[in-house]
């Protein structure tokens, strides 16, 4: 397809129901789709000539707790032949267990165990679904919003026990976040007054 | 009578000097032959994504410096176009060759590093200390544009932070002349010696499929024999207006990826020419006061200065509702940003995509079969930096 609004029109014509929204920005396509379809659009958007997307860019997740669906996963689709990238897209629950593209791109297989570390999120058919960038034995899923910045425990050598130990995280004084967003946004009226202008004139 | 031999495990690294840096390889060895390699990364995660969503967007730059810490603005670079696109603001055309400038010159370094560094794990020294010379050249270069030799913190939104100091232009400019001769130099002693050949020609060999499959990018998806340069396909910045080729190698083994990174050094000191050539006089950062801080002259003089300034170390700017990828080609292969602004003064995700990451999941289709003794040099081929593997 040479230009995004015929790939737009492809992806829709072709997989009409499956396609739940689509919209293009920044000279990318965003596609949502339901959970269930990842791998039939992943092998039409892979197979399909008009397509191409023969590379899987990366994989991610972004975590909205207040969202009925917390999880929105992010899949980075890269097309050689048609120098066009595509963004999919699809929100879940906290415990539903996701489709595993390795099948698919082999190269999956980490970007899926660095979100099931970094996320908690499960995945069906994964060959080797281990922690990956956090330390053996680790506990929590760092970048789940709720998991707080500084982390739950921390590491020292301790001389009496000849060993490295893991104990509760004790800080002398708390991670500040300060709020230096001001309330003050300019006043109203004044805004009022000069859009009220600008349309007299 | 047959005998049952079980297969030995080898633990390499994560203290071992080809390991480049601190990788765990766990290796099932069948006799000297690799049956299984099985990579244990994450020994130097320091959880940079959670850390940037802490931070405002000014505050995440020096974060990218650690990342791949041999290019470091590089990778600076995929974060400010990503934010500049979100906000829509233009950067000056001299902000954009400073930045192309120091781009090339940090895939310089970068690949005098892994050049020489391959060459060492396959036994010859010479190399790398003649390359670490010249990067320390290079090192002084960043030093005097950003004031510091490894961690620049120099790309800005909308720009760089500060200009050129006098003379630099012109030691750039000297440095392209002369360096030309050091790559022949390194080439006399590599490209046709024997045993680098013996070690290199017909090993970790990548067909185009697997490349494509397994997210190759950058010098692993040329060497292949697949002609894909971000700087061309997808222009960033002044890319389009400069003149450079791509240099594409065959066979897909680690010496055809040496001999493209070799190439890809002399293309980049023709494109720092270029833009030596091109660079004009004017402004290195956006004008838009709200994004950009003021001068610091401004800031005795005029009360706007003052509270821009104020209000940017503070608070921060603001990032309008949206959600971008934006890629470089860094020295290593894509370097990318997802990044999701919520309207505030910090990111609300920024997921990094490291080239390394998907090279060096790769390891046990690359060596299954190999000897041992091959393992560095293909680990020396991948282009591993731990920093932005491990993030």
């Amino acid at each position: 397809m040479n230009s995004l609004i015929e790939l737009e029109k492809k992806i829709n014509s072709e997989l009409t129901t499956k396609v739940k929204n689509s919209q293009i920005r920044h000279n990318q396509l965003y596609v949502e789709i339901e959970k269930e379809d990842l791998i039939d659009v992943t092998l039409f958007l892979k197979t399909n000539k008009d397509t191409k997307f023969r590379q899987l860019i990366d994989i991610t997740v972004v975590d909205y707790p207040e969202h009925n669906q917390r999880f929105k996963l992010v899949y980075l689709f890269l097309s050689h032949e048609f120098n066009q990238r595509m963004i999919l897209t699809y929100s879940v629950n906290e415990n539903e267990i996701i489709n595993s593209l390795t099948s698919i791109f082999p190269a999956a297989n980490w970007m899926e165990r660095e979100v099931f570390d970094m996320y908690g999120v499960n995945f069906k058919d994964h060959p080797d679904l281990r922690r990956i960038l956090t330390d053996y034995g680790f506990e929590g899923h760092p970048l789940r919003k709720d998991f707080p910045l500084t982390g739950h425990s921390e590491v020292r050598y301790s001389e009496d026990k000849k060993k490295v130990v893991n104990e509760p995280i004790k800080l002398e004084q708390n991670y500040r976040n300060f709020d230096y967003e001001s309330p003050w946004e300019g006043t109203k009226y004044i805004k009022e007054l000069a859009n009220n202008d600008d349309k007299k004139n | 009578m047959t005998k049952k031999i079980k297969n030995l495990n080898l633990n390499f690294g994560p203290q071992h000097p080809a390991a480049h840096g601190v990788l765990r390889l766990i290796l099932e060895l069948d006799g000297e032959v690799v049956e299984k390699a099985d990579p244990h990364i994450g020994l130097l995660h320091r959880g940079t994504e959670k850390l940037i969503e802490n931070k405002t967007y000014m505050q995440a730059v020096p974060y990218f410096d650690r990342l791949d810490y041999v290019a470091p603005m590089n990778q600076e670079h995929a974060f400010a176009l990503a934010v500049e696109k979100i906000l829509n603001i233009e950067v000056p055309a001299r902000a954009q060759y400073i930045r192309v400038i120091f781009c090339e010159i940090g895939r310089i370094l970068s690949h005098i590093l892994n050049v020489t560094t391959q060459a060492l794990d396959v036994g010859a020294l010479t190399p790398s200390l003649w390359g670490f010379e010249e990067r320390e050249t290079l090192m002084t270069f960043y030093e005097r544009a950003s004031g510091s030799r490894l961690h620049a913190n120099y790309f800005r939104a909308g720009g760089v932070h500060q200009d050129l100091p006098a003379g630099l232009e012109d030691d750039i400019e000297k440095f392209c002349n002369s360096f030309p001769k050091i790559i022949n130099d390194l080439e006399n002693l590599l490209t046709d010696n024997r045993i680098f050949k013996q070690r290199n020609v017909d090993i970790g060999i990548v067909s185009k499929e697997d490349a494509l499959d397994y997210s190759f990018t950058g010098v692993m998806i040329r060497g292949s024999g697949v002609s894909w340069d971000l700087r061309k396909s997808q222009p960033y910045d002044c890319y389009d207006q400069l003149d450079f080729k791509i240099p594409v190698g065959k066979n897909g083994d680690c010496y055809d990826r040496y001999l493209c990174r070799i190439e890809e050094m002399k293309e980049s000191v023709s494109i720092i020419k270029q833009c030596l050539q091109k660079i004009e006089k004017g402004p290195i950062k956006s004008l838009d006061g709200k994004i950009t801080p003021p001068p610091k002259k401004d800031l005795k003089q005029s009360m706007e200065a003052l509270i821009h300034h104020f209000k940017l170390f503070t608070e921060g700017y603001r990032v309008p509702e949206d959600e971008i990828y934006t890629a470089v080609e860094a020295p290593k292969g894509e370097f990318g940003v997802y990044l999701i602004s919520d309207g505030s003064s910090k990111p609300y995700k920024c997921k990094i995509r490291a080239p390394g990451f998907s090279h060096l999941q790769s390891m046990d289709y690359l060596i299954k079969g190999h000897m041992l003794a091959d393992v560095p040099a293909v680990l020396g081929s991948l282009d591993i930096v731990f920093g932005e593997v491990d993030r």
